[in-house]
């Protein structure tokens, strides 16, 4: 079945102290070529019947993204590219 | 007629006890509001206390402004009621967009925990209005993610109208823009601050007692407000 992913990211000129932190943290694993690191959240949507990208817009504009501060962009995948499917 | 102040308990609330405890000091009375019940059983103003609500997943408030009691606070709120946000109250009345701008993760990202001095700006707000303008004040700050940010645009605008209720003075705790520590809507009557005044109304408790005025205000602002 597939899913809808909904992909948060600070808006750019919005401060990411977590990504600094671990910006900050890489030197120690002796990398020493990454400028700069932000985090975002990353949400799989399973609808009971077809997915619906517009409900999902709807969803993350409403609750899984706040507009002030963060950007979130919808699209579909297959089940096999979700989360686990990895490594 | 005793006034009225309802203290919500979401699921991960903290403050809500300490709250309740201050709107008592302040000489009112006091009435426990469930997240789950959308009735407001007949109060003058309300308090969203600090804490955790639904454990901060998602983001902080995110899913507390769905709460069935926010709902209701949020259309009386627009009609006048007052209401103090504090802490992840603040980040509540945010995310419920009853004020502007959002409380992100602290700069330093450590979590801040010890007593501030504010500066008090605006003291026509319903929350405010027993305090001078200018007057220094030392209220505890703990949190986490109290980092206030909005655009610029936004900020400005907050400056220009005096809905910059607070200032934070002697080092910002975690970055706000503009050290802003609390604010207010255009009404006046909804005000977020993200420092605790409700653990500074008793000498044994607290690092004094101004946290108080914030509760006495609401007194005050209620015999004045029209029925």
């Amino acid at each position: 079945m597939p899913r809808v992913v909904v992909d948060v990211m600070l808006k750019p000129e919005i401060l990411d102290p977590q990504g600094q932190a671990v910006a900050n943290a890489l030197p120690r694993l002796g990398v020493s070529d990454v400028a700069s690191v932000r985090i975002g959240r990353r949400i799989e949507i399973e609808f009971t019947g077809e997915p619906d990208l517009d409900r999902a817009r709807e969803i993350a504009d409403k609750l899984l993204a706040n507009p002030v501060i963060e950007d979130f962009t919808v699209r579909l995948v297959e089940s096999d590219e979700t989360a686990g499917a990895h490594s | 007629m005793t006034a009225r102040v309802g203290v919500v308990t979401f699921p991960g609330s903290l403050d809500d006890g300490d709250a309740a405890r201050a709107v008592r000091i302040a000489g009112a009375e006091p009435v426990r509001l469930w997240h789950g019940d959308p009735g407001l059983h007949g109060v003058d103003a309300v308090v969203l206390p600090g804490g955790f609500s639904y454990g901060d997943y998602l983001r902080c408030g995110a899913i507390a402004r769905f709460a069935p009691v926010m709902e209701t606070i949020v259309d009386a709120a627009r009609g006048g009621l007052p209401v103090l946000g504090i802490c992840n109250g603040f980040q509540i009345l945010c995310e419920a967009h009853l004020l502007p701008g959002a409380l992100t993760r602290n700069q330093h990202l450590h979590f801040r925990n010890r007593d501030q001095i504010l500066r008090i700006e605006a003291v026509g707000t319903a929350w405010t209005n027993a305090f001078q303008p200018g007057q220094e004040v030392l209220i505890p700050v703990k949190n986490g993610e109290g980092c206030y940010v909005a655009d610029p645009a936004t900020l400005d605008r907050l400056e220009a109208e005096g809905r910059v209720v607070a200032r934070y003075l002697g080092g910002n705790p975690n970055g706000s823009q503009r050290d802003i520590a609390a604010i207010t809507n255009e009404a006046g009557n909804v005000v977020g601050i993200m420092p605790h005044p409700e653990h500074a109304v008793e000498a044994l408790t607290g690092p004094s007692l101004d946290g108080l005025g914030f509760f006495t205000s609401v007194l005050k602002h209620l015999v004045g407000a029209p029925a």
